[in-house]
């Protein structure tokens, strides 16, 4: 919500010029409003050789989040907006960088009427931003600004000296020092990198955010080393738009009821691959793997059971042996997804008829789910606290009893040969275990004694011959002989 | 099979069937149809072919018309309602057609024939200015039809046939609604419901002895509810019969048929069945019996009625036990289901038919009492229970006492038969019943709750809610309980206040809350623990650790309780970490002897676990320290630029004001949160304030006075000597006593003045209903000036932020929090009265789901 912009000067160019370049005369404080609050310019030194103006942006918390709001439902529409807690009137966020094009707009298109040769000339600037919220911390705050010609100095600000513990916060305090630069090109590096830097839910988002990032970024965009980070950045908020129209508030609620963040439980969906999936090798390999079981199994009628974003059932429909797909998942926004990549909506009726998504969760037993030929547990189990795996198993297992299980989960023992894997990490944040190939297989060979089945095991990507493959996959076939038999004995 | 009076004849109708009315074209069966039943009961086939083509005659939507009829009676007939169809009907393959319908739904087909002459219905038909033109042969063809149809309409199935005969007897004609045999919801007894005896007499006798009957009828004028199989294999079944029949005649008791009654009801008909399963013996028993006695053995079988629904609908007995769709319907299948129950078709390795275990399906609200199955002990099971103990095998005669749900049995003379195979082990379904099933809470569903009604839950909230569950909650087994919501008090318009308990008390004392406690606020997060005496206990009565079913991945010693989130989520990672408090808890519960004062070996305890910290410490930096690190950054700063500018003489007063209370309330903000963050080290630093007992063994103590609570609790603190546990301060106000009233706000202003976050006013009666019925808030916060800078930001205190925030509402969050409460209450009796698994699940999924409904989460 601050931040000051100074020059130096000599007798032949005061620095007192920054006056006439910003439009803002240097022995008044002057006021203007914006949507978000009011916006002060003044100047606390202005003389031949030092000139700082600073702008101020006072933000109005109460009405942040009031704005848009249905009455007495808290409907507002994004979650972080609802917060009165919130870093806005304090951060550098894209409230300024937005207060900034507005207040100075002249200045940044480089115009000046009164002393039309001034926007060109290139002087000594500095500028200082106490609290400039950075993702990336300082070194990405210098890959940012040192090409452009500045000389960055970034401290990270610690979260609360009370415990130092908690460790520093996303806020940097920064100083921008150029010898020479326009302010014209000042203001605009301004005005694009702090929001790219921010990187938060933003509270707007104008259709013309492309144009507005051409304009802004002419001349010195096109040759940045890091054009990519900024560009996705800057223009993610186009996409944070569907993500949030996708949010499930629900979730959000029940988070927040936990005193914890959404993240925290909405993540079932990689933030990642949300858009573009780049598969790795490994996913590449196991779906190959498990197609190859599928169609050896002779299967027609194939549940995957935690589908995701449907990358299976994708390729299942591609082969018409299968006649029925059934995709469950019990994140609502994975199913959400996992249809539109699968373009359900504008499926012909035909394909349509073939596959089915629906929510369902293998902590419960579901009818839906019973006299299916094989059912994909693809790197479901690990998701699972083991206290409650029995259920899963019993759901699986001893209610919709397929005639084929195909189960896979990562190898822990392989995990020493990812190299950017630290060591005594689990593959995926939300793993709440991973098995040697002894665990898994004693686990799994239990499980088909208890139900009945009859189970082989299969490496899944290259076979190390000393820690094994990097997935395991078990390939449970029902025992032949009758089916309440075995059910009877186990019990 | 119908009477006359002196109007008129009288038409006995079911009150749950499917009448057809029968007639040609113009015969009044729309007339006789509005005259005598309500207008919804009535489905008119001219009015379905006006819904699907916007004209009542258009033949051509013949065929939709009727699809829409046939579903719209299915719906009905489903839902329990009576339903007249009004069509011409005259043709055997349109009846069938409803035959086949009622048989559906398994409610009793019943047709009433309008027969009148063909001059009459043309007359009627040429007034119409719709059917003036219909050909006088259509209306021939009715008749010819109707008159064709008339001696078969028993055998196409009709239960009840009444042919009116032309117009006067027609307009004369009422109808009079008669009961299902089996509806007997007026009686509520209370019943003793008695489980097979086979021929058993001198059981029956001590059983009934037991019971307080004195020959055959109860001082206190209760029934005896036998649920059939009162003959065969045992050593006297005349003496049986002798009993029951004696008791049923002179109404101290009823009795549906079990399979062996309906076998020897056969034989005494004269048909040939096998002397089979023990029939020989009672037939060689009868031989000594006059025929005067065959004779009302015989009446008394034949008038069994297959099932009986009793006591408001709340209790259905029958042989074999019945689902939920079937209870007070008449069909054949109904009644073979009711003596034979379902089998799987497959056939065990005695060569007995496999049954099909319905009670694990069971959903329905009615208790089904029934026999049948031989059991070593009756168990509830899904509301269901079997009263078959095998007394013939030598096992025991049960009865079960209703509505006291209370078990009495007589243990066998001796083995009076061998059995085919031994008694099964355990009743139907597993003595834990089944596992979950995702039936129990997808969807939009209502729950059923005893203190607040039905509580619907979305079907958004309900998928929110599986996601939660399912991924991150603890075991449902130790999760028999969820927190709801609490509502904060009205706002206040006390100057610079937001909440003030002075509203508090005023609202209590509107509802006729005279006595209240206020109860310090601990500022950490919501925690229930759930302390068992040992693992063997919390195996037993909560199945944790694995089951027969599943006893997969090493658990150890298994769980001795839990400790989880208002979401039902675990404190902590590291199942020793719960443990080592549940065992801290566990001794003070030893120490201070509430086990026994409380006569139980597991309690469910609602508590604050702290510091706020220990839970939230992602929330705390993302959000509450950011913005103390944001605005201890940028206020200091831009006060220097704004000091600069005055020092030049810029007039920017107003603005460096501003500022500088900024800084001042971003110093209070980080001040507020600071207080409820501490480090801890292990255990070291953590503190878990009890506040409420909420269920032990066989009971919920949601309605225990708050006094005797905090006593309870008292005493537990005492008895830990680790420092873990913290008492809870309180104080009592009278609301109606402005001096008192005045001790609470005092006592809240002091509170908050040195950082309390506030405090909780609760009606001292714990569970308390309002003068109008309505069940009162049970608790209402109060919070701290100061605390809610953290919820409603640094500056809310501002006199223009806070006129804003005034404007808040808080209906929608005072409904949710009665809601989430009774589901609460509900999840606590289900508990409490052993109720199955998903029973008592389903009222914890519902208190989850409804915290996600959108309401203002600030309040």
């Amino acid at each position: 919500m601050f931040l000051t912009i100074g020059t130096t000067g000599t007798p032949e160019r005061p620095a007192t010029d920054l006056g006439f370049l910003l439009h803002k005369h240097p022995d008044k404080a002057q006021a203007f409003s914006t949507s978000y609050g009011t916006a002060h310019v003044l100047y606390p030194e202005a003389d031949e050789q030092r000139c700082t103006a600073a702008l101020l942006l006072e933000v109005d918390a109460v009405a942040l989040v009031r704005r848009g709001k249905g009455k007495g439902r808290g409907g507002a529409p994004d979650a972080a907006l609802a917060q009165y807690v919130n870093d806005r009137p304090y951060a550098a966020s894209s409230l300024l960088a937005v207060a900034l094009s507005g207040v100075f707009s002249s200045a940044m298109r480089g115009v000046c009427r009164a002393r039309p040769e001034l926007p060109e000339q290139a002087r000594p600037l500095r500028v200082e931003v106490p609290a400039l919220p950075a993702r990336g911390g300082p070194e990405l705050v210098t890959r940012l600004f040192e090409p452009l010609g500045w000389t960055v100095t970034a401290e990270r600000v610690p979260l609360d000296t009370a415990f130092p513990e908690w460790g520093d916060s996303r806020y940097v305090r920064l100083v921008l020092e150029a010898e020479a630069l326009t302010l014209a090109e000042a203001l605009r590096h301004l005005y694009v990198l702090l929001p790219v830097l921010d990187d938060a839910k933003h509270y707007w988002v104008a259709p013309d955010e492309v144009d507005k990032l051409l304009r802004a970024g002419e001349g010195w965009l096109p040759g940045h080393p890091e054009q990519k980070l900024i560009t996705s950045r800057y223009l993610s908020r186009r996409w944070s738009l569907t993500r949030q129209a996708m949010e499930r508030l629900e979730l959000v609620r029940l988070a927040e009821a936990d005193d914890s963040e959404v993240e925290e439980i909405d993540n079932a969906v990689e933030a990642e691959t949300e858009d573009e999936e780049k598969p790795t090798p490994l996913a590449v390999q196991r779906r190959e793997a498990i197609l190859a079981e599928l169609r050896a199994a002779g299967a027609a009628r194939v549940l995957d059971l935690g589908c995701g974003q449907g990358q299976l059932v994708q390729a299942l429909l591609k082969d018409p042996a299968y006649t029925e797909i059934v995709g469950v998942d019990v994140s609502m926004r994975a199913l959400t997804i996992a249809s539109r990549r699968l373009k359900l909506d504008r499926m012909g009726e035909r394909q349509a008829s073939r596959v089915q998504l629906v929510q369902g969760s293998l902590a419960y037993t579901d009818r839906r789910l019973k006299g299916y030929d094989a059912a994909v547990l693809s790197e479901v189990i690990e998701h699972l606290d083991l206290p409650r795996l029995p259920a899963l198993e019993y759901a699986v297992f001893g209610a919709a009893r397929p005639r084929t299980v195909l189960v896979t989960t990562p190898n822990v023992e392989y995990n020493v040969r990812w190299e950017t894997l630290p060591a005594g990490h689990v593959r995926h944040g939300d793993h709440r275990f991973e098995w040697t190939r002894e665990e898994f297989r004693a686990w799994a060979a239990a499980v088909a004694a208890r139900h009945g089945y009859d189970v082989e095991f299969r490496p899944v990507g290259p076979d190390d011959p000393e820690v094994g493959p990097p997935t395991q996959m078990a390939v449970f076939t029902m025992s032949t002989g009758t089916d309440t038999e075995k059910e009877a004995k186990a019990a | 099979m119908t009477e006359s009076t002196a109007q008129g004849r009288v038409l006995p109708v079911t009150d749950l069937s499917l009448v057809v009315l029968v007639g040609a074209s113009g015969s009044g069966k729309s007339t006789f149809a509005r005259r005598h039943f309500k207008p919804t009961e009535v489905l008119s086939s001219d009015f379905c072919r006006g819904l699907v083509s916007d004209d009542e005659n258009d033949q051509s939507a013949t065929r939709d018309a009727f699809d829409v009829l046939h579903h719209i009676a299915g719906k009905r007939l489903a839902a329990g309602r009576r339903t007249v169809v009004d069509a011409t009907s005259v043709q055997s393959e349109a009846r069938k057609q409803l035959i086949d319908l009622a048989r559906q739904y398994d409610v009793l087909p019943i047709a009433i024939v309008l027969d009148v002459p063909e001059e009459v219905c043309a007359e009627r038909n040429a007034v119409r200015t719709d059917r003036a033109d219909m050909p006088r042969r259509v209306i021939q063809r009715h008749i010819r039809e109707l008159r064709r149809s008339l001696r078969h309409l028993e055998r196409e199935g009709f239960r009840k046939v009444h042919v009116l005969r032309g117009v006067e007897e027609i307009e004369n004609a009422t109808i009079r609604t008669e009961k299902r045999f089996n509806d007997l919801t007026h009686l509520t007894g209370p019943f003793d419901i008695i489980g097979d005896i086979h021929g058993c007499s001198a059981e029956l006798e001590a059983l009934l002895g037991k019971l307080g009957y004195v020959d055959g009828v109860h001082p206190e004028g209760r029934t005896a509810v036998f649920v059939g199989d009162l003959v065969d294999r045992g050593p006297d079944s005349p003496g049986v019969l002798r009993r029951v029949m004696a008791m049923v005649k002179s109404g101290n008791a009823l009795c549906v048929p079990g399979n062996h009654e309906n076998k020897f009801g056969r034989h005494l008909r004269g048909r040939k069945v096998q002397h089979t399963h023990g029939l020989a013996e009672t037939i060689a028993q009868m031989e000594g019996e006059s025929e005067e006695f065959l004779r009302e053995v015989r009446e008394f079988i034949d008038g069994l009625v297959s099932h009986y629904v009793l006591d408001g609908g709340k209790l259905v007995v029958c042989h074999a036990g019945l689902p939920e769709k079937y209870h007070g319907r008449t069909s054949g299948r109904v009644r073979s289901h009711a003596l034979y129950g379902e089998t799987t078709g497959e056939t065990d390795e005695f060569g007995l038919p496999v049954r099909y275990p319905w009670a694990e399906d069971y959903r329905g609200r009615a208790a089904v009492v029934y026999g049948h199955t031989p059991v070593p002990e009756a168990t509830w099971l899904n509301n269901t229970i079997c009263l078959d103990t095998g007394a013939v095998f030598g096992g025991k005669l049960t009865a079960l006492r209703w509505p006291e749900r209370q078990l009495v049995d007589v243990p066998a003379e001796r083995v009076w038969y061998e059995p085919v195979k031994p008694l099964r082990s355990e009743a139907p379904g597993g003595h834990d019943g089944r596992p979950l099933d995702l039936a129990d809470v997808h969807g939009r569903r209502v729950v059923e709750t005893r203190h607040a009604g039905r509580v619907a839950v979305r079907e958004e909230n309900a998928a929110a809610a599986l996601e939660v569950m399912s991924r991150f909650a603890i075991d449902p087994r130790l999760l028999p309980y969820l927190p709801p919501t609490m509502a904060p008090t009205a706002t206040s318009h006390v100057d610079s206040y937001l909440e003030h308990p002075a509203e508090a008390f005023a609202s209590y004392a509107q509802d006729g809350v005279e006595r209240v406690v206020c109860e310090e606020k601990h500022m950490g997060s919501r925690a229930v623990a759930l302390v068992c005496r040992d693992a063997e206990t919390a195996r037993k009565r909560f199945g944790a650790g694995g089951t027969s079913r599943s006893s997969a991945a090493g658990s150890g010693g298994g769980p001795t309780g839990s400790l989880y989130t208002r979401t039902g989520r675990p404190f902590f990672d590291d199942q020793a970490v719960t443990e080592e408090i549940l065992g801290r808890l566990r001794s003070a519960v030893g120490e201070a002897g509430l086990w026994e004062a409380l006569d139980t070996d597991w309690l469910l305890l609602d508590a604050e676990l702290m510091p706020w910290s220990l839970k939230a410490s992602g929330l705390l930096r993302s959000q509450y320290a950011a913005v103390g690190a944001a605005s201890g950054a940028v206020l200091p700063a831009a006060l220097t630029a704004l000091e600069g500018a005055a020092a030049r003489g810029v007039d920017v007063t107003g603005l460096l004001d501003r500022q500088r209370e900024r800084a001042a309330d971003a110093a209070a903000f980080t001040a507020a949160y600071r207080r409820y963050c501490w480090t801890t080290e292990g255990l070291d630093g953590v503190r878990l304030a009890p506040f409420q007992i909420l269920a032990v063994q066989g009971r919920s103590l949601a309605g225990l006075p708050h006094d005797e609570q905090l006593a309870l609790l008292d005493r537990l603190v005492e008895h830990d000597p680790t420092g873990l546990l913290q008492t809870t301060r309180r104080l009592y106000v009278d609301t109606g006593d402005p001096e008192s009233v005045r001790a609470g706000v005092d006592w809240w202003l002091e509170m908050t003045g040195r950082g309390g976050e506030g405090m909780v006013v609760k009606p001292l009666g714990a569970l308390v209903r309002s003068p109008e019925g309505r069940l009162v808030q049970p608790g209402i916060k109060c919070r701290g000036r100061e605390y809610l800078r953290i919820i409603y930001g640094p500056e809310y205190t501002r006199p223009d932020n806070l006129a804003r925030l005034r404007q808040r509402f808080l209906n929608h969050k005072r409904s949710l929090a009665i809601r989430e409460y009774a589901l609460g209450l509900e999840a606590l009796d289900r508990l409490a009265e052993g109720e199955p698994l998903w029973r008592v699940h389903e009222a914890v999924f519902g208190v989850l789901a409804l915290e996600s409904e959108p309401v203002d989460p600030r309040l």
